[in-house]
């Protein structure tokens, strides 16, 4: 540990700190050259000689996210375990498998993994679902699951061309309108323009915003013939309105929000597909739940969510974590929707055990199993979302 | 007392927090010192109750200044956070102006002036205070805000300034140390967190949390503190939706001792959990689980 910097000189210094920030952009740490200027400012103020020291001040500067903490520490030991071999102060990434500077397996699946890109999606003004398909009553009408490859790829033009629609709520925030509360800065403007008479008292009202959308996707085994189409439906929608997270879960929960930002839709699903190590598998909805409630709940459903689980109910866990969960869920978000494809099925009736157990806690229970009854979707969500 | 060019390292930095019952881990002293020098916010992220807000307070009276803080929640706007105009003095200020038969130009230009002005957290941030250093700005739980209140506390942040359309720029001549912290609860955007520093607190260890409880409340015993802190490690390993933090424990140590407790039994643990675990379903796995198991640990 003690000699761990053999020629510990400022100019050195410089060349290590550019191929150690090189090397995080590699783990996909996203690091800009202001960081850098940053970290030599604040380089100035630590004794160089002291490595833990260096350590923190490095990871203070660059790093922005917890969840870049481990990636970075790593990254640190694998980058100095490296200099001490002798390798030249730039530094860059084995080509191939090397003896000597094998990249830890823990390291080596951020490798390249794509820095996070900003989130910035032009303020929308009204969104609205447009779900109307001017299409033959006949396929509207046709359940997903007995659609043709042909029927397939049409069923999937039409819901690229879907126009999302989201209700709005009112927020603690205002703008000039009709309320019942004098905006006191606009009053004053007017008044003296009018030469100092208040000669009308201007109001303001409470701004509208969208609701968050948060979806839940079942893409075990039963829900195969619905699940890809569904998703495509759900990229839509979330291309089209500022604030959707989407997870997909058979055994077990993941996010697929930023992967389904390819504007493509077919690079989403591709991406989708690479991510979901479980799709068509078994289900265990009340694991998948109980984890959402834990991780994301409080991030994602703070601002009065509408939550949408999509899935046929068919649960191999525990009855009674799935309706405790659902509970919770049902408590967090502002309305849960449950969509289950087999209520298209005449005759079918929502037996299952964890079907029962959820059920209590389900705000609205619709099908999704047509084009028709996504248009039904896209207008209950408008409606139920606006106050 | 000490402004923030006295800090030589960041040890003299640690020892100063633990003089005012700080007990701050060495990256965290380091992230402040850096914030300090760099003239930097800085950006602290952890579960709650981990000690995110009390650093401001300490550091306010370590480097003896202001603290001026800022709540934050959903909807928060500039007439709350920056500034606002006295709107019914100036409309009296007007009137009066008219019947003393001032011109109305000159009572235009009275109005807009820093006399009308009511200062809100982020433009007080700007002014030294009274001993001519810079105030601790705390933006607290950044996470509850909008999209909209990060949008101009990046302006803030970026330049130390505010432009008042009316008045012009105002800058900071020294800029305030800025603490914003965050439960996490959502993302921060990635403009803002580009200005700022970055520390996760995790939760201590137990030699730390018992430092801390011995720190913060001196008169406690050294069984009791051993046993709560180590109770509390046991439960943050459980399952549970709202895990204690340090205040947590700081709070059930503060109850034991109103309860004249000198160490812990499954009885009492039982009737005072609420002041470490704030949901029902985790009293109720605790309960399920067994006081006594956990005792044992």
């Amino acid at each position: 540990m003690v000699s761990m910097h053999p020629q510990y000189s400022s100019h050195h210094l410089l060349d290590h700190l550019l191929a150690f920030g090189h090397l995080l952009r590699q783990f996909g740490v996203a690091i800009d050259p202001g960081q850098m200027l940053d970290l030599l400012r604040a380089l100035d103020h630590v004794a160089i000689g002291q490595r833990e020291d260096v350590h923190l001040t490095c990871r203070s500067v660059l790093v922005r996210r917890r969840e870049d903490l481990p990636v970075f520490d790593e990254a640190w030991e694998f980058f100095w375990a490296v200099q001490r071999q002798g390798a030249p102060g730039g530094m860059a990434l084995p080509e191939g498998p090397s003896k000597e500077l094998k990249i830890p397996r823990r390291l080596q699946r951020h490798l390249d993994r794509p820095a996070d890109e900003d989130r910035q999606r032009e303020e929308q003004g009204d969104v609205e679902i447009q779900l109307s398909f001017s299409h033959s009553e006949q396929l509207r009408r046709k359940d997903f699951a007995h659609f043709t490859a042909d029927e397939l790829d049409e069923a999937r033009a039409l819901i690229a061309q879907l126009e999302p629609r989201v209700a709005l709520r009112r927020i603690r925030r205002f703008v000039p309108g009709r309320g019942r509360r004098v905006d006191a800065r606009r009053t004053l403007r007017h008044t003296l323009r009018s030469g100092g008479e208040v000669t009308e008292l201007l109001r303001r009202q409470r701004k509208l915003k969208q609701r968050p959308l948060v979806v839940l996707c079942d893409i075990s085994g039963s829900m195969d013939r619905y699940s890809r189409i569904l998703i495509q439906f759900v990229h839509v929608i979330s291309a089209g309105l500022r604030d959707v997270e989407t997870f997909v879960f058979g055994t077990r929960l993941t996010r697929i929000t930023r992967m389904l930002e390819h504007n493509d839709i077919d690079e989403a699903v591709d991406a989708v597909g690479a991510a979901v190590t479980d799709w068509g598998g078994g289900t265990r909805i009340g694991q998948a739940i109980k984890d959402f409630n834990f991780v994301w709940g409080r991030r994602v459903l703070g601002r009065g969510a509408v939550v949408l689980l999509i899935s046929d109910g068919w649960d191999r866990g525990e009855p009674t974590l799935l309706g405790a969960e659902m509970a919770r869920l049902q408590r967090t978000s502002y309305r849960l929707i449950w969509l289950n494809p087999l209520l298209g099925m005449p005759g079918y009736e929502p037996l299952t055990r964890g079907m029962q157990a959820a059920l209590p806690h389900v705000d609205d229970f619709l099908p999704v199993h047509n084009l028709h009854s996504l248009e039904q979707l896209g207008a209950k969500l408008a409606e139920t979302l606006r106050r | 007392m000490s402004d923030a060019s006295t800090f030589s390292s960041i040890d003299a930095l640690q020892s100063a927090l633990s003089a005012h019952s700080y007990v701050a881990d060495r990256p965290l002293a380091t992230a402040v010192y850096l914030a300090l020098k760099l003239g930097k916010p800085l950006l602290l992220e952890g579960e709650a109750g981990v000690g995110k807000t009390e650093i401001a307070k300490v550091l306010a009276r370590l480097l003896d200044t202001r603290l001026i803080r800022l709540q934050c929640y959903e909807g928060l706007d500039v007439a709350t956070a920056v500034y606002e105009w006295n709107y019914p003095r100036q409309m009296l200020y007007l009137r009066a102006a008219e019947s003393g038969g001032g011109t109305k130009e000159q009572a235009l230009h009275d109005i807009f002036g820093p006399d009308f002005l009511l200062k809100r957290p982020l433009l007080q941030a700007l002014e030294v205070s009274e001993n001519g250093r810079p105030a601790v700005l705390l933006v607290d739980e950044l996470d509850r805000a909008d999209d909209e209140f990060e949008a101009f506390l990046l302006e803030v942040l970026s330049d130390f300034q505010v432009t008042i359309p009316e008045i012009g720029t105002i800058a900071a001549a020294q800029p305030p140390v800025a603490i914003l912290t965050s439960n996490r609860t959502r993302e921060i955007h990635d403009a803002l967190k580009r200005r700022c520093l970055y520390h996760w607190i995790d939760y201590p260890s137990i030699d730390k949390e018992i430092e801390i409880v011995n720190t913060r409340m001196p008169g406690v015993g050294e069984r009791l503190s051993q046993q709560v802190v180590t109770f509390v490690h046991e439960l943050r390993q459980m399952d549970l939706y709202k895990l204690p933090g340090i205040a947590e424990t700081l709070d059930w140590v503060s109850a034991l001792t109103a309860l004249d407790r000198t160490a812990l039994d499954p009885a009492t643990v039982d009737d005072t959990l609420g002041a470490l675990l704030k949901y029902q379903d985790d009293i109720a796995a605790v309960r399920k689980r067994g006081v006594q198991a956990l005792l044992r640990g």
